[in-house]
């Protein structure tokens, strides 16, 4: 990278500290509301479903409040979505010039998605009524299946960072050749799209129908909040033990394909069998300190048997290994740990329904719903902070260091800060309309959106200009 | 043409669709900026609203499509931009968002202040952001961006030609977005809008005209490459777009409505062509050609097979959108 070396070393690495945190951050942000435009259309289309085909008027009710919503969610998606295309440019230009000609190709793929998601939402949101039941219903299908269309080409660029091949580089390093399908449908596709895929399920499930389980601890118990709770409960009841068996398969491809990223989250510090797994604690370089051990446990779950071998750190040359050891860790326990409560819930539910054919009595039930929703979102924050701060301190595993990547622009930690207090207002600004529209709804005005007019300002001098 | 040429023709492709649908709906922000007071601008504001409600997202895409064939298929390119024009690549995505949000929010908040607070962000963002593309784009032509990339952080953009594209930019949005609601409130049979945004259009028409010619003067001076090739391989480009400008202003005049719409659009796709065949073979001029910049065969051949893709999905499915749209199948009474 030309021009690097001129610049003072801490200052480098201050910016790559930076851009790193500015990108984890608008990520985060983006990926609650990109499970949203995943997912909302498949909950939203069963309860619209179920309204047109069994008359059913709270069914039809939640469709059309829950697409209402949607429409606030996807412009949020939408203008945050766009930042991170900026940002890959802004932040990362070293990387997108040097492969942007293999990495781009899932993001022209997802290009043609998104595009027809966004038309048929727009057609969907904005034909209630007008449009005939049925016609009304199939223009919502596109956005499930250009939802997962999606949510497979993003994804499958970043399973590509994992694991990068259909490239080849000349003696300069620069791409020479490429090919895409190979590029596509690398390695690391097969496991990390569906885990996405089902995350955002889950996601979207447990989280809207913790705003249910919220209203009726509220004592607001009549059918439409049963219904709300019931229909993406269901769908996250079934999709969670699915989660489960693709995260596990996940977690012993990372172990066969990225060690260090697996050494770094299971805090293995010497190679060999009979690996002991750690749940929670601090990692250190002689071990891990105040952690629940179980002996052998990590060797068998890579191998189904104690005397499988598991690479760990002392083996990954000192400039490979993934920082924030302890960070890496918890991040994985707390994945690993709030799928398997909500597996829990899960099972809860199904045991009840199989015996009465209703949802648990008890307030415990609502409760465990209500925060169900958010465990779900810092679950998926943590699985991200895995696969991502895991793969450091690659940007391109093997190929491209992060901070051979960065940006020599100057004044990342102002923008930084710009964006914090502009995403607050940005996430202050949708819940509070979100609430605006779901109090409006109870007071009985299904329109749920204020009339215009509305103006810049009452007097001329008062506007900017 | 080479697979190079033809994914450039792509890229203008996303540009020109940009420049129209999301060029228009910028221009409505900026109509709902100086409409007045919430009395006086009670009618037009609702009127844009309207116009741009069902539509704005999906004409925001065609910005995504630009970035991801850009960075797919001229990776440099992307590369050398970024790194050099961040500033006012940073100021845009801040008034895409600032936009977006303002333009979802407002609708669905219950207080006059806080719709007047999000109705002015909205409208504020939707004049700073294609200002600011608008820079980028000038900056690009003035072969400020060197292909290696991080070129001057700021005086790449601060010069007299990008501050006239982006401020073109902003009036042949407003241009455009008053043509299209002279159209929709015809249809509709609002005399008193259709007469309001008339005289928009006749004012934004000249102004981005005047801009046109202030703009030719300083690609004369800065931009001498893009400058002589205009005025000769570009000269057809030119000629098409002054004649639909008088076009649209002989219409206007006379209160005809039919090829309204077309004609104004034509004047500014013909600019965009015109800009890239003055361009040719550069994408950064002078300092880096089309087939120099462009990704491997294979990643080429991608981007044309989902470009036929998009074609034959995306633009029907656009199609529909807008003939419902037009029809008030979807809108905002459509609830």
């Amino acid at each position: 990278m030309p021009g690097l070396d001129a610049l003072p070393l801490a200052a480098s690495e201050s910016n790559l500290l930076a851009a790193r945190e500015l990108m984890a951050f608008t990520l985060a942000f983006h990926i609650v509301l990109a499970c949203l435009g995943v997912a909302l259309p498949a909950m939203i289309l069963t309860a619209n479903w179920l309204g047109l085909r069994r008359g059913d008027a709270d069914a039809m009710r939640l469709a059309r409040r829950w697409s209402k919503a949607m429409g606030v969610t996807f412009a949020v998606g939408a203008v945050t979505g766009t930042v991170l295309s900026f940002e890959f440019g802004l932040l990362w230009p070293q990387f997108m010039a040097r492969f942007g000609d293999a990495f781009g190709i899932a993001f022209a793929i997802e290009g043609i998605f998104f595009f027809t998601e966004a038309i048929f939402l727009a057609i969907y949101i904005y034909g209630w009524k007008r449009l005939s039941g049925w016609a009304h219903w199939w223009s919502g299908v596109p956005m499930v299946i250009t939802g997962i269309g999606g949510a497979f080409s993003v994804v499958t660029a970043n399973s590509w960072m994992n694991a990068p091949q259909g490239f080849t580089l000349d003696a300069a390093g620069r791409v020479v050749e490429t090919e895409p399908l190979k590029v596509l449908f690398n390695p690391a596709w097969h496991y990390e799209v569906p885990h996405m895929i089902l995350a955002a399920y889950m996601v979207v499930g447990f989280l809207v129908a913790s705003i249910y389980a919220v209203g009726m601890l509220r004592g607001r118990r009549d059918r439409l909040h049963r219904l709300g709770l019931l229909i993406p409960l269901t769908v996250a009841c079934i999709v969670t033990p699915i989660q489960l068996f693709v995260g596990d398969t996940a977690a012993r491809e990372v172990a066969d394909h990225q060690p260090a990223k697996f050494a770094g989250f299971e805090c293995i510090q010497e190679t060999g069998t009979h690996q002991t797994e750690y749940i929670g604690g601090i990692c250190t370089s002689d071990g891990v300190k105040a952690a629940i051990p179980i002996p052998d446990l990590d060797s068998f779950l890579v191998g189904f048997s104690a005397d499988t071998k598991v690479i760990g750190l002392e083996d990954i040359p000192a400039d490979e290994r993934p920082p924030a050891n302890t960070l890496l860790h918890l991040a994985f326990d707390a994945m690993v740990g709030i799928g398997t409560a909500l597996l829990g819930l899960a099972a809860w539910l199904a045991f009840v329904w199989w015996r009465r054919r209703d949802i648990p009595r008890t307030a415990w039930f609502l409760r465990a719903v209500a925060v169900s929703g958010v465990g779900a979102i810092v679950a998926l924050w943590a699985g991200w902070i895995v696969t991502e701060v895991g793969r450091q301190p690659w940007i391109v595993q093997g190929y491209m260091r992060t901070s051979e990547a960065v940006t020599e622009a100057e004044g990342i930690w102002f923008a930084f800060a710009g964006v914090l207090v502009l995403y607050a207002g940005l996430g202050a600004g949708a819940i509070l309309v979100l609430r605006a529209m779901s109090r409006r709804w109870r007071e009985g005005d299904e329109g749920g959106e204020a009339e215009t007019p509305y103006g810049p300002a009452a007097t001329p001098e008062a506007k900017t200009g | 043409m080479s697979k190079a040429d033809l994914a450039a023709a792509i890229l203008w492709i996303g540009a020109t669709m940009y420049a129209i649908f999301a060029g228009a709906d910028f221009g409505g922000g900026l109509w709902d900026l100086i409409a007045g007071d919430a009395e006086r601008g009670k009618k037009p504001r609702a009127r844009i609203q309207r116009s741009i409600a069902p539509v704005w997202e999906a004409n925001h895409v065609w910005l995504i499509f630009i970035l991801v064939v850009l960075w797919t298929a001229f990776p440099e390119a992307f590369g050398a931009i970024m790194s050099t024009l961040y500033v006012p690549l940073a100021l845009a995505a801040l008034g895409i968002v600032l936009r977006g949000a303002g333009f979802a929010f407002r609708k669905s908040v219950d207080s006059l202040s806080q719709q007047r607070a999000l109705g002015a962000t909205f409208a504020i963002s939707s004049v700073l952001t294609p200002f600011f593309m608008g820079t980028v784009v000038g900056a690009v032509a003035s072969g400020n961006v060197p292909a290696e990339g991080n070129g001057a952080a700021f005086s790449s953009w601060l010069e007299p030609l990008p501050l006239l594209t982006g401020a073109l930019f902003v009036a042949s949005g407003a241009y455009l977005a008053a043509i299209f609601l002279v159209a929709d409130s015809h249809r509709v049979d609002d005399k008193e809008m259709e007469g309001y945004f008339s005289a928009r259009a006749l004012a934004a028409g000249l102004v981005a005209g005047g801009l046109a010619v202030a703009g030719l003067i300083a690609l004369h001076g800065e931009a001498r490459y893009v400058y002589d090739r205009l005025i000769v391989e570009g000269l057809p480009f030119v000629i098409i777009s002054i004649l639909c400008g008088f076009g649209v202003l002989g219409l206007l005049l006379g209160r005809g409505r039919r090829g309204l719409r077309p004609l104004a659009a034509g004047a500014v796709v013909a600019v965009i062509w015109g800009w890239g065949v003055a361009q040719f073979p550069y994408l950064l001029p002078t300092s880096l050609t089309i087939s120099d910049a462009a990704a491997p065969g294979p990643t080429l051949t991608a981007i044309l097979v989902v470009f036929c893709v998009a074609a034959v999905t995306i633009l029907p499915a656009l199609g529909l959108l807008y003939t419902l749209a037009q029809r008030d199948v979807v809108g905002e009474s459509g609830e």
